[in-house]
């Protein structure tokens, strides 16, 4: 074992510990305990909780990639993703806690009166949560499999066995408290690195203001971080970095709808919104969210930085350079199927380019090698200059590698990693029990069952989830990022809707809001899966108004909104008792069933 | 966003039974409506007007080594958000302490911890 794979080991194996002894610290033998921690949690720790319960695989270790790659456009997903946080806030969590009960389909079932409503809430949030905990599962695989050299498999069912003991044991209690101690994990993975990276580039140590400064050292030294590469990028026929919509970039109209679907779809997701019913009142809901984004905006300004750094360093220490001379870490990672080069004009140099060096993802012929010792791919090359393939999610998990930091800080970003994913799929798998056991189970079809009854239901419904997550994370569909745009979509054509007019109309009825979620959830699901399943070769040119899948759940939100007004205009009023409650969630202080 | 806050024809004190809706309670909601009203224009003019309708004009300028659209739209948008919901927060503390509708915690459901 070299120093780097002990140090990953003694990190893994700490914090795994540390959650272990939480987990049991907190287990729970009530409903209330499983469902919302007992409504116990203290503002700031929830605001942590959320954090970390927000920020996925994804924002850790794929946002930073993206970026990367995408200059200016990635700034869709650091708006979309804090921008939620502020409808949130405003428009949902105090209403939500005011309300009181435990998941979301308890509301819109409660609020429409209706259990067709609750069950097409059930359905949503079964579906959105499944889409994600899988992406979650994946990234424990990646992590395992690149920083210790451990098979996916044998990854994959480590993690499911971290979650699944402290989710079934001490259900939102055991999974708060991992999570308040999995953000300070993942933050300090993220923050860490970028510390050393920004100083060691432009000489100033905080990444937010380091990737506004000048280039200390290389070919573009004392021109400023971005303007060197605007260069670079120009200089290899791309798009600038920082330029806005222009050719080989999203257009405006798409990246305005996205960013929308994003905000409105993270203010629908079920597994945030259910954190702030776990605070004692409203005015700590409301404080929850303001922590929740003061913790989340420490890893989104940090993000940027870290995908400028990270472009910036991959082509300085790739580009033109002979493959013979690369790093260690290039071939470690083209070990593990995530970087490859092909030698197009033979010449054993590296090439970076426009468009893609070869179609599709690398397929390695078995270990045989190339000229220069690269290994040999399978897929055809395309006509382009570009030579060099990198997948984007490996950007933050290698940039302290590329950067040179010392073996501890790589360990640490792996903890992070895992940090991330187990803290997200835990929440996930809390709402996929909680619509089953709860919702499902003890509001529809077994009313008379006991307490100790629904927390078999929910323990039993937590485990099969997060087993059939397991088998997907070993066998990914290769659909999961198509998945992802559908969960979005999803929250925000159907919940988000829903979750505000009730509150801020009591002229709203079942039948508007039965008709709208329908509504926004058809449009959105046809129209995603028409262009990613079915007509998958139709481009930009057949979107309706230039908008891509990402961005339709903007248009089914409108609809849905449009719908449920008019058609509860046109049909008798809600009851008495549920225009009375809807009274009472909107001031912090009148008493359930006054 | 604003047929989502629009106040319905159910609201019309009409239509609710005398004694419902307190005159407090009616006056708490319009100041609520209103402070949210304005904090989402904010919330609008810098998550879509600023960062992706106005990118391009406002990348003429520069703050430091950043082209000042493209700051916004990573990093400045993100701080005004945080300050959005520590606004709101703040003021709605105020608010309720001020109409007496502060909740002291009393209320929770009816639990077993």
């Amino acid at each position: 074992m070299n120093d780097q794979t002990i140090w990953n080991l003694v990190f893994v194996i700490a914090s795994f510990s540390l959650y272990i002894g939480i987990a049991i610290w907190a287990r729970v033998q009530s409903t209330k305990g499983f469902y919302v921690a007992g409504q116990g949690v203290p503002t700031v720790l929830n605001g942590m909780a959320t954090g970390a319960d927000w920020m996925s695989a994804a924002s850790f270790m794929g946002m930073a990639g993206l970026i990367s790659v995408m200059g200016y456009t990635g700034s869709m997903y650091l708006i979309g993703w804090t921008g939620g946080y502020v409808l949130l806030a405003m428009l949902l969590a105090p209403y939500l806690r005011k309300f009181g009960k435990f998941t979301v389909p308890d509301f819109v079932g409660d609020r429409y009166y209706s259990n067709l409503a609750r069950v097409v809430a059930i359905i949503c949030a079964i579906f959105v949560s499944f889409t994600y905990v899988c992406g979650q599962m994946r990234g424990v695989g990646i992590v395992f499999a690149n920083l210790l050299g451990w098979d996916i498999t044998l990854g994959v069912v480590v993690g499911i066995g971290m979650v699944f003991f402290y989710a079934t044991l001490g259900g939102m209690k055991g999974i708060t408290y991992t999570q308040v101690a999995q953000y300070c994990v993942l933050i300090s993975a993220f923050v860490i690195p970028a510390i050393g990276i920004s100083y060691e580039m432009t000489g100033n140590a905080i990444p937010q203001i380091g990737f506004g400064s000048k280039v200390t050292s290389g070919d573009n030294a004392g021109l400023y971080l971005l303007e060197a590469l605007d260069k670079i990028h120009t200089d290899l026929g791309l798009p600038e970095y920082t330029a806005a919509f222009v050719a080989g970039k999203k257009s405006k109209i798409d990246v305005l709808m996205i960013t929308i679907a994003l905000m409105v779809g993270t203010a629908g997701l079920p597994h945030v919104i259910i954190r702030f019913y776990t605070v004692k009142t409203v005015g700590a809901a409301r404080w929850s969210a303001f922590w929740a984004l003061v913790f989340i905006g420490m890893l989104y300004t940090t993000a940027p930085a870290v995908g400028a750094f990270a472009r910036a360093n991959l082509l300085q220490t790739t580009h033109n350079k002979a493959y013979k001379d690369v790093p260690g870490w290039f071939k470690k990672w083209e070990d593990s199927g995530l970087i490859a080069w092909v030698d197009k004009n033979g010449d054993g140099n590296i090439q970076f380019g426009k468009g893609a060096a070869f179609v599709g993802k690398p397929k390695f012929d078995g270990d045989k090698t190339d000229a220069a010792g690269q290994r040999l791919i399978t897929n055809a090359a395309t006509e382009g200059p570009n030579e060099l393939y990198v997948d984007r999610d490996i950007m933050v998990l290698a940039n302290p590698e590329i950067a040179k930091l010392p073996p501890w800080v790589v360990a640490l970003v792996a903890a992070g990693g895992l940090a991330a994913a187990l803290s997200t799929a835990a929440g996930l798998l809390l709402v996929i029990s909680s619509s089953v056991s709860h919702d499902l189970m003890k509001s529809i079809l077994k009313p008379n069952m006991s307490e100790k009854e629904e927390l078999v239901w929910a323990r039993v419904a937590a485990g099969v989830a997060v087993v059939i997550a397991g088998y997907f994370g070993i066998n990914p569909p290769d659909y999961v990022a198509a998945l992802v745009a559908f969960a979005f979509g999803l929250a925000a054509s159907s919940f988000f809707p829903a979750i505000i007019l009730g509150i801020f109309s009591k002229r709203v009825n079942k039948e508007g809001a039965v008709a709208g979620m329908i509504t926004g959830i058809l449009f959105t699901a046809g129209y995603i899966i028409y262009f990613k399943f079915i007509n998958t070769s139709a481009g930009p040119d057949k979107w309706l108004f230039g908008i891509s899948p990402e961005g339709i759940g903007t248009v089914g939100m409108i609809l849905n909104f449009v719908v449920t007004l008019v058609v509860s205009k046109i049909t008798p009023e809600p009851p008495a008792e549920v225009k009375k409650q809807v009274e009472m969630i909107r001031y912090p202080n009148s008493k359930h069933g006054a | 966003m604003s047929e989502a806050v629009k106040q319905s024809p159910g609201d019309a004190p009409a239509e609710s039974k005398p004694g419902e809706v307190s005159e407090n309670h009616k006056k708490y909601w319009q100041k609520n409506i209103k402070l949210v009203l304005w904090l989402l224009v904010v919330w609008f003019l810098f998550g879509c007007v600023l960062s992706i309708l106005f990118v391009e004009e406002l990348n003429k300028f520069s703050i430091g080594g950043f082209p000042l659209g493209f700051w916004i739209s990573q990093q400045g948008t993100i701080l005004v958000f945080i300050g959005l919901i520590f606004i709101y927060a703040k003021s709605l503390q105020k608010l309720d302490k001020e109409f007496g509708v502060e909740d002291d915690g009393s209320d929770t459901m009816g639990g077993h911890e």
